[in-house]
């Protein structure tokens, strides 16, 4: 479903090189786990997939389902079916969650030929989404991630994911700033999307999360490179030695 | 010596003079308003159109702004159009003539071109005193008619009025009057509205608001892309009375909208808010002139900019706080989206304080789009167009929603949506 091919981004500003040949493929029906210290380029590589103008690509490419998304620009990604949970949500004052959600639930909807929802439809489908994630409808009239506490941020960017329903989820350190009860509830959503038709990439620090969402492939990602591959036992492996030895076994 | 006068006419100056030949016999008026025409004109023929020499109009240089000016037309197609309130009840001028009247509890009114025949009520026109009033000065030489409008003291005008000024191009001068009874509440639209034919448009409206009424005064001005609009609000508040006045620039290619407002008695608050979409060629410039007078008085002046393409804005907010006026609380703030580097938007506030015990503030910023905010949005799929859009709407809906009225707030942002659809 995803593949990267040697991979080289920089920051468009100053030219630094963040991403510096990194090869990846995560399959239809996996879920990949992506792990490396800070800094490393984890959270550039996710918004590198999602389009974001700052990073150039300078070579290589990312294919999805078999074709590059290079020339496409973000809105056209997540029509097609890519979604990335942010690490940091952004705060947009001035637009409501509500709309905000309505608008980008047809606006993909359009792209992909289908109908609008209807309003009633809309609001259910939010209503249930939001119940299964513990999230007040009362916060949603908020302006988007305006005043949401860090956790409350995490789960408004997994309703997002559920009500979007995208093909590929890349979630970005989902895990941080959540606490013990809302994490196995967003692990519970995540899982919940895992099928044979979709992929999913976890960013996380931490075997905690993993725990929960039971990767099937785990990547070491150091230096804009993935420098290695394993199953979860992998991760295990991270928890208790550091990334330190890991790496330079690799090395 | 002045050089300025001694320029060749412009144009339009030329024009504007030929069309008072033409016209000035068949215009409303007593012998009094006939020689304050004349003088109006002659104030124009000696000062010329103001450039931007002349410190009012520094940032709008009418003189060469006003390029030309359309013929006077005596036939011209126009019809009232729907309120933009439901349940609205609907004056109309119609090309600069006032054409419909309906009767409403607790508002009498009288044409202005009888006024101006027969010296109703005390009406007067006279030639503006100060060289620069170059708003004052067209409006008089030309003005045909207008609504003279009262609210009874202590009435509550549950109908929403809209004084609608609707024209299908040429010269349309208006002036209106309109007096709010003590304690009375009213909300007011004072609309103008054309086609896409050439339209020089004047009006002048003088708006008294006495002791403790209440009024809303929203102006929308949505006339055509080749509409030059010069136009002068003047306010008095009196003790304890409370106005909102909004503006909402909408459409237009030579845009003046003066407010000459001053609170002369205490405790009176004034709310003033400008929402400017600026596109196409559009120049659009937006001028407060605000006196606090006496103590407690208090003042907020909140003006939002969208520019695009080649537009171009100005805001001059003066507030001069007199002796007197302690206790004056007065806050502007001058906010624009710039969002073509092909246009601009030039602010101008100006705090006059002579009073010692006194909270004044002024803030201006110009920005952009935020890119995050962009690439957030249209990461769930939302395209760029719409995603702009989203953003310059939440930018002005912010001074919009502080209306309340759910029936305004939706009308408005109705149409700053379809600005948008046209402009983004
Ligand atoms: N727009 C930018 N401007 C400047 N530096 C940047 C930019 N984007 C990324 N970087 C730098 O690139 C490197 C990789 O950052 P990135 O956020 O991808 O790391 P990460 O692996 O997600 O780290 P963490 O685990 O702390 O989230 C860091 O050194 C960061 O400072
Ligand atoms: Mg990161």
């Amino acid at each position: 479903m995803l593949e990267i091919r040697n991979l080289h981004a920089r920051i468009a500003e100053d030219g630094t090189e963040i991403i510096k040949g990194l090869d990846l493929t995560v399959n239809a029906g996996e879920v990949a786990a992506i792990m490396g210290p800070n800094g490393s380029g984890k959270s550039t590589l996710s918004y590198i997939l999602a389009g974001r103008e700052d990073y150039e690509v300078t070579q290589g490419d990312i294919l999805y389902n078999g074709e590059s998304v290079l020339e496409m620009d973000p809105a056209e990604r997540a029509s097609a079916g890519m979604f990335l949970a942010f690490q940091y949500p952004m705060e947009i004052p001035g637009v409501a969650t509500m709309q905000f959600l309505k608008v980008a639930m047809n606006e993909q909807r359009k792209a992909r030929g289908q109908d609008e929802l209807t309003t009633p439809d809309f609001i259910k489908r939010v209503r249930e989404a939001a119940a299964t994630l513990n999230i007040d409808m009362e916060m949603l009239k908020r302006p988007v991630n305006v005043g949401f506490s860090g956790g409350e941020k995490k789960r408004s960017e997994i309703l997002q994911m559920k009500l979007l329903e995208p093909k590929l989820c890349v979630l970005d350190e989902t895990d941080s700033g959540l606490d013990i009860d809302a994490l196995k509830i967003v692990a519970d959503g995540v899982n919940a999307l895992r099928g044979p038709d979709r992929a999913i990439v976890v960013i996380t620090h931490y075997q905690r999360l993993l725990q929960y969402i039971v990767p099937d492939t785990v990547h070491i990602l150091s230096r804009g490179q993935i420098v290695k591959t394993g199953d979860k036992e992998l991760a295990a492996q991270l928890e208790a030695q550091g990334y330190a030895g890991v790496i330079e076994q690799a090395a | 010596m002045n050089l300025q006068a001694q320029a060749p006419l412009t144009g339009a100056e030329t024009a504007l003079i030929d069309l008072f030949a033409q016209r000035c016999n068949d215009l409303p008026g007593n012998a009094g308003a006939v020689s304050a025409r004349d003088k109006a004109v002659a104030a124009l023929k000696a000062n010329r159109l103001p450039t931007r020499k002349v410190e009012a109009w520094h940032y709008t240089d009418l003189r060469r702004l006003l390029s030309s000016v359309p013929a006077w037309r005596a036939d011209a197609p126009a019809k009232p159009v729907d309120p933009i309130l439901p349940g609205a009840r609907r004056f109309a001028l119609v090309n600069g003539a006032l054409a419909e009247t309906p009767a409403v509890d607790g508002l009498q009114f009288d044409a202005m071109a009888d006024s101006l025949r027969a010296d109703v009520g005390g009406v007067t026109l006279e030639a503006p005193a100060e060289a620069d009033d170059a708003v004052g000065a067209i409006n008089t030489a030309f003005v045909s008619d207008g609504l003279r409008l009262s609210v009874a003291d202590d009435a509550e005008i549950a109908a929403p009025v809209e004084i609608q000024s609707v024209h299908a191009g040429g010269q349309v001068h208006t002036r209106s009057q309109v007096t709010v009874g003590a304690g009375a509440r009213a909300l007011f639209v004072d609309r103008h509205t054309g086609t896409d034919d050439a339209v020089l448009a004047s009006n002048v409206t003088e708006l008294t608001v006495r002791k403790g009424a209440d009024v809303t005064w929203i102006i929308v001005q949505e006339q055509g892309a080749q509409a030059s609009h010069l136009a002068s609000l003047g306010l008095t508040l009196e003790e304890d009375a409370r106005a909102t006045v909004f503006i909402a620039n909408l459409s237009g290619r030579l845009v003046r909208q003066e407010v000459h407002a001053a609170a002369t008695g205490e405790r009176a608050e004034l709310a003033f808010r400008a929402v400017n979409m600026i596109g196409g060629d559009a120049h659009c410039d937006v001028t407060l002139e605000l006196d606090h007078l006496v103590p407690h008085t208090t003042s907020t002046e909140t003006v939002r900019n969208v520019v695009t393409a080649r537009g171009q804005g100005v805001f001059q907010g003066q507030i001069r706080v007199a002796q007197p006026a302690q206790k004056t609380d007065a806050q502007m703030a001058c906010n624009t989206l710039l969002l073509s580097d092909h246009g601009g938007f030039s602010t101008k506030p100006e705090l006059e304080i002579f009073a010692d015990d006194v909270v004044c503030a002024h803030g201006a910023t110009v920005a952009e789009i935020d890119h995050d905010h962009l690439f957030y949005l249209m990461a769930r799929g939302v395209s760029e167009k719409t995603a702009r859009g989203l953003l310059i709407k939440a930018f002005v809906a912010e001074i919009v929603e502080e209306l309340k009225d759910e029936a305004l707030v939706d009308a408005l942002e109705a149409r700053i949506d379809a600005w948008l659809e046209a402009h983004g």
